[in-house]
């Protein structure tokens, strides 16, 4: 799939601010006043930044109003009912948390099931594709919702939990990388589904249909090389976790989390660029590019 | 839920208006519904009505919208201002471009009139430009066929009256064996897929002998992957086979081929090899009820295949005794050509097993009677349901004439030439050599020529040479060289205009030919030629006059531009005095009308040649008291009469008894007839003349009826082809009119009268070591030459090539996908990108044909891929072969007909670091038309 | 709307013959004009006269080749080239409508032809993804999503004659490898054609469900099993060894006509 620099920018940033705003539901930490001001502005700013960034993917983004309708069936449009929701129910909790100081912990713990819920769908999005076998997997809400709860407790300052929540989304990443690296084999697609002609012999492509570029090969076929892919793995690895978990082992200090968090993002970047891809759709197959 | 689905509008309107005319994205001429919304072209469709197409439509067809409206489209007259080869021109009116052309050419005219060379290209109306160019004057016009298919066009005239395509078409619907030689995806396109599609869908097998297994061959459920320029011998010794299990048709070669006919065996006679003849020259055969000596087709004869004829001590043989010996020879045996052929023994005898099986097992009968020429009643057609087709693979190569006789031959001896499920001509044809003219080169100053420029030779009398033996044609057609070329060599008169050899012109005026480019051999040296200067700085070929539609390479190397318009634009005729486009069951003929008016100062060609000829008072375009008898090319395709009775059109003429389809005096309405009827008109054969047309007196009085002839033509197949004997009798020392003698042994040893089979001859003229390896080009069934680039449409599909390499090759060299590679043959060198194939024939690497494009031709961008990755064969071919020291350069071509050998080429190939484009790359030209927009949302209505 | 219906009243479709599609684009190109001046935007071209062109098709021709094992009874099977004309296949379970976020996706009750409201699409993508065929091109002028409508608005299209009244790339096939029809009905052209031969679905594991079938080339190169020779060779008995011996049997077999 095309690394669109607007899909990764969405699920990396949205995937942060609503596990920051998760934490802020809880009262985790129990903010209030101006600080509370800071944190909420950043878990909106990285939500709704995010889903702003989700638009320049749109064609028609004047139009994006329909896509709530759909909630019955389509996970996209689930997804955009579950952010207008946790984003509305979480800014009367920090409003009137922030402006009358009123804690109403009921209306922060519906509003932090609603920022898993929008991560979920999200990750929905991909994990319902029978055409990316990479992302066909219960792991893929697991690996969004564990990285957005671990980045979360980050930027929450929830050190304890990101101290734990931190490996554990690095584990549920190597599991899915490992995972995803033999699901295209193992989802029984291949040239020989694909065209029906497997009964005469192996198949490969031929002539293309077409001599340039279309659509599909732009959106749906990404090629990455497999030594550039291990190199981004580790870098993903590496910043995304093991550096901010070291970081935030060394003894408290606002610098250094600062610094954790941005590793951890640029980690997750190259996670979420990696997520795109390396995902094989089986179209790709009619192209031969498998 | 409840579905709610938003509603649609099913019943939109398509069009306003639906204009039926005349496709001409390829050569194939179907019919087209053209819709239009407001006065724009909207939709193009195939007509269901008309005889080609029957309403399919292939790609090209499809996306003439975007042809119509290139932005390659020229859009005026065009002077030239900066050198040749610049492509720097200025716009000048009609008026101005008409007199500069006078101006060069009436001189000419008045001096000597074969200072013009006039060759029309990919021209549909060669019936019009060689009148143009006969009354002009000048012994030198042809159109493209030299280049083309001419071996396959000759071959088959001079064996049977007729080839294939226009010529013929296998009875697709009785026929149960197809098979098809050599590449074919281009011409008689949709026909062939319709009746393939016929084919398979009654489960009837199709087998393929192409190197390639593309296309056609890619659904043939055989394939035979043989070696280029083999084909001839393959089919040499299925003919073996065939004879040697007995499984000819010996009724049909008693009735209606030369095969009894009696050779003269007297080696010391300067007729020997000749037909033995009565007074009146008519053949002669043994007539099995008398045993005696008799005209071949005096009534009731029974021509004896068997009996010979003994005089004065010479046995005198039937020409089946000739092939007997010659073709039952063990060199012709599958064992004996399998390697060369690159098909294992097997499956030539199963092949050629199947082809007796079903000819003659399979063989049915329709009960329809016909009477013969011979006088004689038969109550029933045999059909020998075996058929087959083939085109340019079989007939680009040096042997390529005596192969298309070879396959020809075979069809003959199976009985299956106008027979029910066999080959069936379409009018004209059937036609003999007889029925065709000569050619004629009789040039006088400021008088017409002295009959048609091109036709068929009955021996060495026939050439068009001058007084003192030298050719009297610029591209020395029907010439020692090649002394059968029926359709001139268009790729020989650049060179040989260079050359001032055999004599210099002053004038080169061409027509839809991108002889700069694709069209020729040598490009580069082409592109040379044409811009060389003298000693005086003036142009070796003084001047040149150029009609395209299109902004192709060409364009920038011509002196004046006159734009044609596009096909939508025009009037068109095709005729039944062409290549019309008649089935093998009615004549048919068609038109072009303009169903849009142009947006440009362009006008039609034909059109521009009436006007030019109105300025020069052209005599079959002048009146005797002076005044133009046409005023464009609509009045002449209505008003001109080629015989009494008989012109462009066929349809709604004035008859005796109204209109009528065939003869009649010209019908000032005729055109609107023509449009009302959907742009054609067909007359169909009646039953019972369908079928044993060059024997069957019921066609016989019928083509005379519509006009096709003046009398009826009845005539024999000629397996045994006297002319050809003639030219080796010249050969030997026989006669007057003797051959240069360094052309003696070759004359003799290729203008044998029964097909032979000779190596290709680049294969003796290059080292076959140093270059192990065939190159060929297909062209693809969604690009037209070089036409189908400047669409935005069709681009798409084939906006560049790979070389394809075997598996073998592309093992040998180690080759991954992505790689380039450095291809050389004896002449030059090109680097192009790879691509694997294994359905391929092991020796052979190929490409599609004229994808690669010069940067600033068409109105592409400097960046199309066409020029970046796409390439041409081309520069690899020489239209000379590689000097083999005998200090004389012969000619890449077939040394019968002069057909260009494109497909003797042999290569060697090598990996190479990738390029940053393919080589040979060429400075850009300039465009006169400037590129075409970045983007297209296309759509006329709203 | 964007929930699949339980069940559509027809099936309508296409059968595509692969034994006898000859690969030459007509479909394609015959759907590009139909398409971009009928239903919806235009097919839009980019870099459409530089570069390498780059448009919106709703209809490509792929072109496999397929190396068939070596058997005993073929050991030097040659390599085969196969067509593969490939446009929506108007599942029943299409993957495509389901995903879609505002509805403009839908698959017609009344005949289960797969559509997109353009007017409703936003051009998010996520039905491209969806679909395993690649039946789906978002158009890079207009935004929206495009892919085939079955020429919906030439199937009913009462101003088109009757015979008309079917798919452009249907009407336009010169090889007749395009079959279009209801597969609803058993009875149907299409039904029959596809159980005669043997009608496939494409990715049949993906769960779509494909309308369209796809009927698989006949075998190929059956004379070069081994053996093939001598089931052929009673018709190639030779009657003659020597030119000699040809005149002798002529003589016998002239007696016979």
């Amino acid at each position: 799939m095309h690394p669109a620099p607007s899909v990764i920018v969405f699920t990396t940033l949205s995937g942060l601010g609503f596990g920051l705003l998760f934490f802020l539901g809880l009262g985790l930490p129990d903010v209030s006043g101006w600080v509370a001001f800071v944190f909420f502005a950043m878990g909106f700013g990285l939500a709704v930044g995010g889903l702003l960034a989700s638009t320049f993917h749109l064609g028609h983004p004047e139009r994006a109003i329909k896509a709530f309708s759909q909630w019955r069936s389509s996970w996209l449009s689930r997804e955009g009912v579950a952010a207008v929701a946790a984003l509305l129910v979480m800014g009367l909790y920090a409003a009137l948390l922030i402006f009358l100081d009123v804690k109403l912990a009921p209306l922060g713990w519906i509003g932090a099931v609603l920022c898993l819920a929008t991560v979920y769908a999200t990750s929905m999005i991909y994990a319902q594709l029978s055409t990316v076998p990479r992302w066909k997997t219960a792991l893929t809400p697991a690996l969004l919702l564990s990285i957005s709860l671990a980045g979360g407790a980050l930027l929450a300052g929830q050190l304890a939990l990101a101290k734990i929540l931190l490996p554990i989304a690095a584990v549920i990443q190597v599991i899915w990388w490992v995972r995803g690296d033999t699901a295209l084999k193992q989802s029984g697609t291949d040239m020989a589904s694909a065209t029906g002609l497997g009964n005469i012999g192996s198949v490969r492509a031929f002539e293309p249909p077409h001599t340039g570029t279309n659509y599909l090969l732009r959106e749906l076929v990404f090629e990455v090389g497999r030594k550039h892919a291990v190199k981004l793995r580790a870098i993903a690895l590496v910043l995304g976790f093991v550096l901010p978990v070291l970081l935030i082992l060394i003894p408290f200090a606002h610098a250094l989390a600062l610094v954790a968090i941005v590793l951890h993002l640029m980690g997750i970047a190259a996670s979420r660029w990696l997520f795109f891809a390396e995902a094989e759709h089986v179209v790709g197959l009619y192209y031969g590019k498998r | 839920m409840t579905f709610n689905q938003p509603k649609i509008e099913t019943s939109p309107k398509v069009s306003d208006e639906v204009r039926k005319t005349t496709c001409y994205m390829c050569a194939c001429r179907c019919g087209i519904n053209v819709h239009l919304k407001g006065g724009k072209v909207a939709y193009i469709e195939g007509n269901r009505d008309h005889p080609v197409n029957r309403g399919v439509l292939c790609a090209k067809g499809s996306a003439g919208i975007m042809q119509v409206n290139a932005p390659s489209r020229l859009r005026a007259p065009l002077k030239r201002v900066g050198p040749r080869g610049s492509g720097e021109f200025e716009e000048i009116s009609w008026d101005e471009a008409l007199q500069i052309a006078t101006d060069w050419l009436e001189p000419i005219r008045k001096d000597n009139p074969e200072k013009l060379a006039f060759f029309t290209g990919r021209d549909q109306s060669q019936s019009f430009t060689s009148f143009w160019a006969q009354n002009f004057g000048t012994p030198n016009y042809a159109a493209h066929g030299g280049f083309c298919s001419v071996n396959m066009a000759a071959a088959g005239i001079y064996t049977m009256g007729g080839a294939f395509w226009e010529f013929g078409q296998p009875d697709w619907d009785h026929t149960k064996l197809f098979m098809l030689f050599g590449v074919a995806e281009d011409h008689d396109s949709n026909p062939i897929k319709m009746g393939i599609g016929k084919i398979k869908a009654r489960g009837a097998r199709v087998i393929g002998v192409n190197p390639i297994r593309t296309g056609y061959n890619a659904v043939a459920d055989d394939w035979v992957g043989i070696t280029p320029g083999t084909d001839g011998l393959f089919i040499l010794s299925l003919v073996h086979e065939l004879m040697k299990a007995g499984r000819i048709d010996l009724d049909y070669l008693a009735r209606f081929t030369n095969a009894p006919v009696l050779v003269n065996g007297d080696e010391k006679s300067p007729e020997y090899g000749l037909f033995l003849r009565d007074a009146v020259g008519k053949p002669l055969v043994i007539d099995r009820k008398t045993g005696k000596l008799t005209a071949f087709d005096k009534p009731g004869v029974r021509p004896d295949l068997r009996a010979t004829h003994r005089a004065a001590g010479v046995t005198h043989r039937p020409i089946l005794h000739l092939m007997a010996e010659r073709y039952l020879d063990k060199k012709y045996a599958p064992e004996a050509v399998a390697e060369r052929c690159g098909i294992r023994p097997e499956k030539i005898r199963s092949i050629a097993a199947e082809l007796a099986r079903v000819a003659f097992d399979e063989a049915f009968e329709l009960d329809h009677e016909w009477t013969d020429f011979r006088g004689e009643k038969h109550t029933r057609m045999v059909g020998r349901p075996v058929s087959f087709h083939a085109m340019r693979g079989v007939s680009a190569h040096s042997n390529g004439f005596q192969t298309c006789r070879a396959l020809h031959v075979l069809q003959i001896l199976l009985g299956s030439v106008e027979v029910p499920g066999g080959f069936r001509f379409k009018p004209p044809y059937p036609k003999p050599v007889s029925a065709h003219p000569k050619p004629h080169v009789g040039v006088n100053p400021s008088a017409p020529l002295n009959g048609p420029h091109l036709g068929f030779v009955e021996g060495p009398d026939d050439l068009a040479l001058k007084e003192d033996g030298t050719p009297a044609r610029i591209d020395k057609a029907f010439t020692w060289e090649n002394p059968m070329s029926a359709h001139g060599l268009m790729h020989m008169v650049i060179s040989n205009a260079h050359a001032g050899d055999p004599y210099k012109i002053d004038t080169l005026f061409m027509y839809m030919a991108n002889m700069s480019w694709n069209s020729s051999m040598n490009t580069k040296g082409v592109m040379e030629m044409l811009t060389d200067t003298d000693d005086n700085g003036e142009y070796v070929i003084p001047r040149i006059i150029y009609s395209d539609a299109y902004s192709s390479e060409m364009v920038a190397y011509a002196d004046l531009i006159l734009p044609d318009t596009t096909y939508l634009e025009r009037h068109d005729c095709i005729s039944l005095l062409d290549r019309p486009i008649c089935e093998a069951d009615g004549a048919a003929d068609a038109i072009r009308w303009p169903v849009i008016e142009p947006d440009r100062d362009v006008r039609g060609f034909q059109t521009v040649l009436v006007q030019l000829a109105n300025r020069m008072k052209l005599p079959g375009f002048t009146n005797e008291d002076g005044s133009a008898k046409y005023h464009d090319y609509a009045d002449y395709m209505v008003n001109h009469e080629r015989r009494p009775g008989v012109g462009p059109l066929a349809g709604w003429r004035i008859g005796e008894k109204g209109l009528n389809h065939g003869r009649g005096a010209p019908n000032p309405s005729q055109l609107e007839s023509y449009i009302a009827n959907g742009g054609f008109c067909v007359k169909h054969i009646p039953d019972g003349a369908n079928y044993y047309k060059p024997w069957n007196v019921a066609y016989q009085d019928w083509a005379v009826e519509i006009g096709l002839y003046d009398t009826p033509q009845p005539y024999v197949f000629e397996l045994y082809v006297e002319t050809m004997r003639k030219f080796q009798l010249a050969a030997e020392g026989h006669g007057d009119r003797q051959p240069p003698d360094n052309l003696r042994e070759r004359i003799k040893a290729t203008m044998d009268p029964l097909p032979i089979w000779y190596a290709p001859f680049e294969d003796g003229n290059v080292d076959p070591v140093e270059f192990p390896i065939h190159a060929l080009t297909q062209r693809p069934m969604a690009m037209y030459h070089s036409w189908g680039t400047q669409n935005a449409w069709l681009r798409q599909i084939h906006g560049r090539n790979p070389l394809y390499v075997p598996t073998r090759i592309w093992e040998a060299n180690g080759f991954q996908e992505d790689d380039w590679a450095k291809v050389t043959s004896a002449h030059g060198e090109i680097t192009v990108p790879v691509a694997h194939m294994a359905a391929l024939n092991e020796n052979t690497i190929w490409t599609w044909n004229a994808i690669g494009k010069r940067k600033g031709a068409w109105a592409l961008g400097e960046d199309a891929s066409e020029a970046t990755r796409g390439f041409l064969l081309n520069h690899l071919i020489h239209e000379l072969q590689p000097p083999k020291g005998d200090g004389l350069r012969w000619s890449n071509s077939d040394p019968i007909t002069g057909q260009a050998a494109w497909f003797d080429l042999r290569v060697k190939i090598e990996k190479t670091a990738a390029p940053t484009e393919s080589l040979p790359s060429f400075d850009p030209i300039a465009s006169p038309v400037g590129q075409g927009p970045e983007q297209l949302t296309w759509k006329v209505g709203k | 709307m964007t929930q699949l219906p339980a069940t559509t009243q027809r099936k309508l479709g296409l059968v595509i013959d692969l034994d006898t599609c000859v690969g030459c684009h007509a479909c394609v190109v015959s759907c590009k004009g139909w398409n971009t001046e009928n239903y919806g935007a235009p097919l839009s071209d980019q870099n459409a006269y530089d570069g390498a062109a780059s448009g919106t098709f709703l209809n490509r021709v792929h072109s496999y080749e397929v190396q068939p094992l070596a058997t005993s009874e073929m050991p030097h099977p040659a390599a085969q080239l196969i067509h593969f004309p490939k446009s929506c296949l108007h599942c029943e379970d299409a993957p495509c409508v389901t995903v879609c976020p505002t509805g403009a996706s839908y698959k017609r009750v009344e005949d289960g032809i797969v559509l997109v409201n353009e007017s409703d699409c936003i051009g998010c993508g996520l039905c491209a993804w969806a679909c395993p065929y690649g039946a789906r091109e978002l158009d890079a002028a207009e935004g929206v999503m495009k892919k085939c409508t079955l020429c919906v608005d030439r199937i009913y299209n009462e101003n088109l004659p009757e015979v008309d009244r079917v798919p452009a790339c249907v009407r336009t096939c010169p090889a007749g490898a395009r079959h279009f029809g209801d597969f609803a009905d058993p009875e149907s052209h299409v039904s029959k054609l596809s159980a005669e031969r043997g009608g496939m679905d494409l990715m049949p594991e993906q769960g779509t469900k494909p309308v369209n079938k796809y009927l698989p080339p006949r075998p190929k190169d059956q004379m070069d099993r081994a053996g093939e020779v001598d089931v052929l060779a009673p018709f190639l008995e030779p009657v003659v060894e020597e030119p000699r011996g040809f005149l002798g049997w002529l003589d016998k077999a002239l007696e016979r006509i």
